[in-house]
């Protein structure tokens, strides 16, 4: 019974860093080059609402999911033309990007489908299903260690695997490719790369298609995995969390994947434990345990545990003139 | 946060505020277009219900308490170089602060002595909650806007915590607090008014819009006929200048930040203490972005936001009206035309002003010659 448990409890959260991780890789390349991306959520939330109702509408997974990477990589691409263009406030833009998102789902949700904000359930056909079902069932009856394996690392579907896969692709893109190099200088010191005869803003769009590319995914998880409909800001707040990962993660792939990683097993223990009395303790305040992620993470960048430094060039558009 | 656009004085302060409003307008007028409604229809609609009966204005004004607050807090900080996000979050304690110093104190306190102590509770938690960003700015390196919103999160899990494990009278459903005794309670602007011998229409509106507007008068006498406000601006305007002129700008970001959360805090008056008489969970629902808005389309003068603040609470009551009276329209069309604002005169404002100038420089050249040719036809005349 307690290795059930135990699978249950990884694979809730696998689930429940998925999301996270794609959109704290989002975060990553972006900031990397030197753009700040508040709009994590607003273009997840958009994106998830795409992914639900294309879902619906053309009953296609595939539609489903490149609306919703079109849609989000289209948000980023605005963030890109008032910031990296035109040189405006990234903050700014990108409280804009999720307070439009809250706004618009709702507003053509309700005047496309009539229920209140949400999108229709997509058919079974158009969910993303468990990649190996047969497998996960089969390792399932192995003793002891079956239990934990089988539904909690094999019975995920693609989009899981997926993202844990963009992890390493993410760090070899950064850290071993060319065009890597060269992101992350536009991030630390545009004026070099711009001597170099590199054009600046076309590496920010870049790093800013990849950032609407992987919320997207992370929109289509939520929607074609997680629940079967989009409903009014579904994310609730993932993107934000995502982005304490990101710096929990120092801007780098593999420790914001731990980041994540935490996070999400800590959702999961809160979802486990609501309304749940423990001998001697009393009831436990979940809200405790939903906190202690931002908790963490400003504990991290006051300096207590080692110490988060931004992208040198993070926030400050770039002029040649300047 | 206003370099030169190339555009004149007037220009920058009145029309441009105004076009970016145009702009946002438009595209939220495309979107109900898009969805098959009538923009103008709508338009009429949440305009009637928003100003259309003394109802409405009251509703209007009552939306408007608590967007000055948060504006007025978003834009002090902006002043002395610093966005501040948190401003949901510090309502949030502000709030709390508010309430339970009325759960604590009101059944044994006269209402005289206890406003004015849920005044100062309410303000203190607000700054206590800016304060640590601010802290962690000025002397630890942290950034201020990623610290707040993961302030605004944690602010909204203590209200719930405290609420569901604390505050909540035993064995009740609803998620909210004891009503406070009637001392706590802020007179409603129709007591107020009856007190004169005025009518006014049953509505949330309370004195808490008076405080809004001492608190933009105290605002304004601070940033410009003080010192202290001065050398704050200076910090927000250029901080290498302000070190040259022996201006530390660490203090200065602590008392921009402290000054921005007490603002917010003073939404638990308007709110807890002058509506819902008790504490609740929902009391602050988006009003600390809202105040980025205000802000913005104020362009962080305390008359700008005063006006902005009307603005946006004709919004929220009218889009209230609008969902009710249109069928298949909700508020949410407020969030977004909020999005829409935020985005062109905050993010955008660089592709706006530019072409804005340059219109402007048409026009005037049109002027010129225009005028110019008559007086040459006189000649040859």
């Amino acid at each position: 019974m307690d290795e059930a448990l135990w699978g249950a409890l990884l694979a809730s959260t696998l689930r429940m860093a998925t999301p996270l991780i794609l959109c704290a890789l989002a975060g990553l390349l972006a900031e990397r080059s030197g753009v700040i991306d508040l709009g994590l959520e607003g273009k997840m939330l958009f994106a998830a609402f795409a992914a639900g109702a294309a879902g619906a509408v053309y009953g296609s997974t595939a539609v489903a999911v490149a609306l919703a990477i079109g849609v989000a990589t289209g948000l980023s691409w605005l963030h890109g033309l008032a910031c990296v263009s035109y040189r405006g406030d990234q903050v700014v833009s990108g409280v804009a990007t999720n307070i439009i998102a809250a706004g618009l789902t709702v507003v053509l949700g309700m005047a496309w489908f009539a229920q209140g904000g949400q999108t229709p359930a997509v058919s079974a056909a158009v969910r993303i299903s468990p990649l190996m079902p047969d497998l996960a069932d089969w390792v399932q009856g192995i003793a002891i260690i079956g239990p934990v394996l089988g539904p909690g690392l094999l019975g995920h579907d693609a989009l899981v695997y997926l993202a844990f896969a963009m992890v390493p692709a993410v760090w070899w893109l950064l850290f071993r490719t060319r065009f890597g190099l060269r992101l992350r200088a536009v991030g630390e010191n545009p004026q070099m790369v711009d001597a170099a005869g590199v054009s600046v803003t076309g590496l920010r769009y870049a790093a800013l298609t990849m950032n609407g590319i992987l919320c997207g995914l992370a929109g289509s998880y939520l929607v074609l995995a997680q629940s079967a409909s989009f409903s009014q800001n579904m994310t609730a707040g993932r993107g934000f969390m995502a982005l304490a990962a990101m710096i929990f993660g120092r801007w780098h792939p593999v420790k914001a994947l731990w980041a994540c990683l935490l996070f999400g097993f800590l959702d999961s223990v809160a979802i486990r434990l609501q309304g749940v009395s423990i001998a001697g303790l009393g009831e436990v305040p979940v809200q405790l345990i939903q906190a202690l992620p931002y908790v963490l993470t400003v504990v991290l960048l006051a300096g207590f545990i080692g110490s988060a430094v931004a992208p040198q060039a993070l926030g400050r558009p770039y002029g040649k003139e300047s | 946060m206003s370099p030169a656009h190339g555009l004149p004085r007037w220009a920058d302060l009145l029309l441009l505020p105004v076009v970016c409003l145009a702009v946002a307008l438009a595209a939220a007028g495309t979107v109900v277009a898009l969805v098959g409604q009538d923009p103008l229809e709508v338009m009429l609609v949440l305009v009637s219900g928003a100003l259309g009966s003394p109802r409405g204005i009251s509703y209007t004004l009552y939306y408007a308490t608590t967007f000055i607050f948060t504006g007025l807090a978003v834009s002090v900080a902006f002043h002395g170089g610093l966005f501040n996000i948190g401003g949901e979050g510090q309502a949030i304690l502000g709030g709390l602060g508010t309430g339970l110093a009325a759960l604590w104190l009101s059944p044994s306190l006269p209402a005289w002595l206890m406003l004015p102590i849920m005044l100062v509770a309410g303000a203190l938690f607000g700054m206590a909650w800016a304060a640590i960003p601010a802290y962690l700015q000025a002397y630890r390196g942290s950034h201020v806007v990623i610290t707040t919103i993961m302030f605004n999160f944690i602010a909204s899990s203590l209200l719930v915590y405290l609420l569901v494990h604390q505050l909540r009278p035993a064995g009740t459903m609803a998620v909210e607090s004891r009503a406070f005794a009637e001392s706590a309670r802020l007179p409603s602007m129709r007591d107020a008014l009856g007190w004169l011998g005025l009518d006014w229409p049953t509505s949330p509106l309370n004195l808490s819009l008076l405080l809004a507007l001492l608190a933009c008068w105290l605002v304004y006498l601070f940033l410009w006929r003080t010192r202290a406000g001065y050398h704050l601006r200076v910090v927000g305007a250029s901080p290498a200048a302000a070190r040259y002129a022996g201006i530390g700008p660490q203090r200065q970001v602590m008392l921009a930040m402290a000054i921005s959360g007490a603002l917010a805090g003073l939404v638990g008056m308007n709110e807890i203490a002058g509506v819902s008489g008790r504490l609740l969970l929902e009391f602050v629902s988006g009003a600390g972005f809202t105040g980025i808005a205000v802000a913005l389309m104020g362009r962080n003068h305390p008359l700008g936001i005063v006006f902005a603040s009307v603005l946006f609470g004709a919004l929220f009551q009218g889009g209230a009206e609008v969902a009710f009276e249109v069928r298949g329209f909700s508020r949410n069309m407020v969030v977004m035309l909020q999005g829409f604002i935020v985005l062109f005169s905050g993010a955008m404002v660089y592709v706006i002003a530019p072409a804005l100038a340059w219109l402007l420089a048409r026009l005037a050249a049109m002027g010129r010659r225009r005028h110019a040719a008559p007086a040459a036809g006189a000649e040859h005349g």
